[in-house]
């Protein structure tokens, strides 16, 4: 059945998204960026290879001893060595000039917004809103478990969509505003990845790393834990929802509310 | 043939070169440590009291964000006093962490701090600090952890935020183990 | 060059009989023999644990084995193959050939030689045996990356630890005697840079070898020393850092990667010039070439860790340093390039492997180059583009460069030459078999797919399916290859002293089989 799913899908290649073959360009201006460079680098590697492969297969084709090739015996050649040295060399210190520019972009994450901590721990993600009180000093924070159920892995029930990318609670911030995340770990090291951002970084316990985004868009946007952590480290997906503003700002008052009632916190009035 | 010795030459100086390079693995951990410090890999503070002053620098603001994390299955409450305040390089500030054994049990539990970005870590000066020793806490009860730092007037000019977190570990184990084998 | 040939004959020394001749023997031949068939044994393990991964992932949804054992077979798989597979192989060859190739009459310490292939079978008894202890083997992938490897894993990992040690010093020892043999061993008027290009690489690797085993044996002793003693090197709560164990293991890492394919380019040195009838171009900048990498890659190995947050100078140098690599690595294809124009070229079974080495391997090297770049490798870090990208390094680099090796090599080593035709076969089964396996992965690891995971979303199920098949042709293939080399041992035609019409170097000047002592007058190399 599926070698002709499979069949058809090569002949109408932007039928189905499951042939995808390029990096995602994602929604934000760093993972803009980030795409520029691959394909760039992409490029430049075609290039290369063309020129290379180029005189390969045409010494392959025509300097073989069934046409009647004699050998030559040229073997030394100081001024091709410094060329073909030179010319990488040139360009890939073009090639660093931009690169340096996006990485000086990504590592700076002063003035957020928005700090969010980000927790990781086998199997599931924690997030904590920096600042947002429950009432007695505490911050907002919950989990996110993975929402796909058993039956789908198991092969018993058939699979959602957004298999093994589907969570409880998922992480939400607000649209065009700087968010920080601060990243950490509980037992081992995780990643927290988010393709469509172009985020990635690691989760190390007893250390912070720092990484920010901001979405010009709201929507729903799906990763996964990205550095082995054992067992189910496969089934922590990360789920962001980018709401506009508004409803960010009555999404935290309302969240705040719920898990300060399920703790028995009687919460305070609105800080931000 | 004299290559015999040679040889045993050669076999000793790889052999010495192996063990240096094991050692040089070694090495590297105290090595790491001071590359850490000067260049804020993983944002690795001060471990012992900072001692030294400086200047107020009127003319900055810079925000700092406390934060607390529970390492492995530490059973306690902790947070900070505040979640952030706003300072100016080269003042003296006080602040605090609380910390509540929820369990029965007496525990003890050690605090290890990391700064982000990673390269303010050597500008986070701590003048005292509950990281420096180990925090003991009975059954059941609470306490304030008191904190005072200065953010140093060399912090460099791109950093506008810092931030300051604790992972708190649970070491009851690791300190009963070195009592008893004292 | 004059061909002399060992006819002295105070006393037969050919070899023993029975089991006790190779428990016993301190032969390079019979080492080398054994090194390589320890690895073929290998080979075969590690790629039966790539089947259950692959057939794991044939489809999204959990069929055939548990997570935590899909965890189990990457790490395994991993080090069965880079400790077990390819490494022996090299060393195997290099045990073979490098006395011959320089005119010696053994490996300058055969006794050691001996011990150091013992240790091997010893070594990754204890590793595979884990599997059957209490909690199973080696779940944290073959970088065991700490706490995972350490406070968190199963109680097997001490014996882990000590198989990888029993691996080290095998390795070390093996790598010392490859040094005092070329510096020692060498017949008369076999300068340095008169050396065959498999004897450079050989030398520059063993270098590496015994510059970085000891560090990896370093971080497994410290982990050992956090399982055990209590020690905190890794822990954060006892003051230590686990991206210490990162910067540890990498300096080893990147290294051990260089390690598994100088060799590869130093065979591949051999075989073009061979069936091109050309000298190989620019023979001294393939030495300085070597050597820059070699050097290179002790400066370049944070470039696996881009996204633990080091700070943003360190990253920068990484990248720079890292991209910088690319440019010897550069030369050498050019100059394999440069050899084959104007040649006169055929294309027997070894050629053919080495023709796709350069292509392929240049491949992997372009994804490297674009995995230098930090910005864009936050986007392929731990994601089916990076195991794309290895897999494109090793297997058409170090594992067909050991092919070529092997067909090359093998009317020296038999006697017989193998059915050109079944060598043409495996090469096209394999070579369709390969890219259909890894090639997919680049696309997979861009649209998001992250690595070491035993399940996925549908997104990613047409090209795994296209891999897992890819894989299966490709693995039973293989089998294929130790039926030629049973064939071949056992008969065919007979293989002439200088079997290529191309070839060059001493090993040529001995009568095929190569007779089981050889060199004990030393040529005369002009
Ligand atoms: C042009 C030269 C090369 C460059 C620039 C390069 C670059 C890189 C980079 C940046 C990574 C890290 C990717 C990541 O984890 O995000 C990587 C991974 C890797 N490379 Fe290369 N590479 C090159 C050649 C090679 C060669 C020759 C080999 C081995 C024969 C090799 C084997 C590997 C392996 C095994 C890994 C993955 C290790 C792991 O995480 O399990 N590479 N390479
Ligand atoms: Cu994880
Ligand atoms: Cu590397």
């Amino acid at each position: 059945m599926r070698v002709w799913y499979l069949l058809l899908a090569l002949m109408a290649p932007n039928a189905m998204a499951a042939w995808e073959v390029n990096m995602r360009q994602g929604v934000t201006e760093i993972s803009h960026a980030v795409y520029d460079l691959h394909m760039t680098i992409f490029w430049v590697c075609v290039a290369i290879g063309v020129v290379v492969f180029g005189v390969m297969f045409y010494s392959i084709y025509h300097h073989r001893k069934s046409r009647g090739a004699v050998s030559d015996d040229f073997h030394e050649s100081t001024k091709l060595e410094i060329v073909w040295t030179a010319i990488p060399f040139a360009i890939l210190v073009v090639m660093a000039i931009p690169a340096t520019q996006v990485l000086v972009q990504m590592y700076d994450a002063s003035d957020s917004d928005i700090d969010i901590k980000v927790m990781g721990y086998q199997w599931k993600w924690s997030y904590e809103y920096l600042g947002q009180d429950l009432g007695n000093g505490e911050n907002l924070a919950y989990f996110s478990n993975l929402a796909t159920p058993r039956q789908e892995v198991y092969n018993e029930s058939e699979k959602n969509p957004n298999y093994l990318l589907e969570v409880d609670e998922p992480l939400v911030i607000p649209a065009n505003k700087k968010v920080r995340f601060l990243i950490s770990a509980n037992d081992v090291i995780h990643a927290f990845w988010v393709p469509d951002f172009a985020v990635k970084k690691d989760a190390i316990p007893g250390f912070i790393n720092e990484a920010w985004t901001n979405v010009p868009e709201p929507g729903i946007y799906r990763g996964q834990c990205a550095e082995l952590c054992g067992e189910a480290h496969g089934y922590m997906p990360i789920v962001v929802k980018v709401v506009p503003e508004d409803e960010y700002v009555a999404w935290v008052e309302n969240k705040r509310q719920q898990v300060a009632a399920a703790r028995g916190i009687t919460p305070t009035v609105a800080s931000k | 043939m004299s290559s015999a010795t040679a040889i045993r030459r050669t076999l000793i100086k790889g052999l010495m070169v192996g063990v240096a390079m094991f050692g040089f693995g070694f090495a590297l951990v105290p090595l790491y440590d001071i590359i850490c410090e000067i260049a804020g890999v993983n944002g690795k503070t001060n471990t012992v009291a900072y001692t030294g002053t400086a200047e107020v620098d009127e003319s900055r603001e810079v925000r700092v964000i406390f934060m607390s994390v529970n390492g492995g299955a530490m059973p306690w409450h902790f947070r900070p006093e505040v979640t952030e305040m706003v300072v100016k390089p080269g003042q003296v500030y006080n602040t605090a962490y609380y910390a509540e054994n929820l369990t029965g049990r007496d525990l003890v539990a050690q605090a290890v701090p990391s700064v982000s970005p990673g390269y303010a870590a050597s500008h986070m000066n701590k003048i005292e600090c509950f990281c420096f020793e180990q925090q003991p806490l009975a059954g059941g009860q609470d306490t304030r952890m008191p904190l005072q730092f200065m953010v140093d007037p060399d912090l460099p000019k791109s950093v506008r935020a810092i931030t300051l977190n604790y992972t708190l570990f649970d070491i009851t184990e690791r300190v009963m183990r070195e009592s008893a084998s004292r | 060059m004059s061909a002399v040939i060992d006819t002295h004959g105070h006393e037969d020394h050919g070899p023993k009989r029975g089991f006790m001749r190779w428990v016993t023997t301190t032969n390079h031949k019979d080492i080398g023999a054994m090194y390589l068939w320890f690895s073929l044994a290998m080979f075969f393990v590690g790629g039966l644990f790539a089947l259950i991964i692959r057939s794991e992932l044939f489809q999204p949804g959990l069929q055939i084995v548990e997570p935590e054992f899909f965890n189990q077979m990457t790490t395994m798989h991993g080090l069965i193959m880079v400790f077990g597979a390819v490494m022996p192989a090299f060393v195997g060859l290099a045990n073979w050939l490098i006395p011959v190739m320089i005119g010696g009459p053994d490996m300058a310490l055969p006794r050691l030689n001996n011990w150091s292939f013992w240790l091997l079978p010893f070594s990754f008894t204890i590793l595979l045996s884990t599997m059957f202890m209490e909690g199973g083997g080696p779940n944290y992938g073959w970088t065991f990356y700490a706490p995972l490897s350490t406070s968190y894993a199963p109680p097997s990992v001490t014996f882990f630890i000590f198989a990888m040690h029993l691996m080290g010093v095998s390795s070390i020892l093996g790598s010392i005697n490859i040094i005092a043999t070329i510096f020692n061993m060498r017949a008369p008027g076999m300068t340095l840079m008169k050396m065959p290009m498999f004897v450079w690489s050989w030398l520059i690797t063993s270098y590496l070898l015994v510059a970085v085993i000891p560090v990896l044996a370093g971080v497994i002793t410290m982990m050992l020393m956090d399982i055990n003693f209590g020690t905190s090197f890794f822990d954060a709560a006892g003051g230590g850092d686990p991206v210490l164990f990162q910067h540890v293991f990498w300096f080893f890492g990147h290294p051990e990667v260089y390690i598994m394919i100088l060799p590869a380019f130093g065979i591949v040195s051999h075989i073009i010039p061979a069936f091109a009838r050309k000298p190989l171009f620019g023979y001294s900048s393939m030495v300085y070439a070597t050597s820059s990498i070699a050097f290179l890659s002790f400066i370049v190995w944070a470039h696996h860790m881009f996204t633990v947050g080091i700070p943003l100078v360190g990253e920068l140098f990484f990248m720079y340093a890292t991209m910088l690599i690319a440019v010897p690595t550069g030369v050498k294809v050019f100059n394999w390039i440069t050899t084959m124009f104007r040649g006169s070229m055929t294309f027997e079974t070894p050629m053919l492997f080495a023709l796709a080495f350069v292509v392929l391997f240049t491949i992997g090297g372009f994804s490297g180059l674009m995995l230098a770049i930090a910005p864009a490798d936050f986007q392929y870090h731990d994601t089916y583009f990076v195991v794309a990208h290895f897999h494109y390094v090793l297997v058409p680099g170090a594992i067909f460069a050991i092919f070529a090796a092997m067909y090359y090599w093998l009317p020296k080593m038999t006697g017989n030459m193998y059915p050109e035709w079944l060598g043409k076969l495996h090469f096209w089964l394999s070579f369709v078999g390969m890219n259909l396996t890894f090639f997919p992965m680049h696309f997979i690891g861009l649209a998001g797919m992250p690595r070491r995971i035993p399940d996925y979303n549908m997104q990613f199920a047409d090209f795994n399916m296209v891999a897992s098949v890819g894989a299966f042709a490709f693995g039973f293939t293989q089998l294929l290859f130790l039926a030629i080399v049973i064939i071949t041992i056992r008969g065919g035609k007979k293989a002439e002293a200088k079997s290529w019409e191309g070839a060059e170097g001493l090993e040529w000047s001995l009568p095929s089989p190569a007779p089981y002592h050889t060199f004990a007058t030393p040529p005369e190399v002009k």
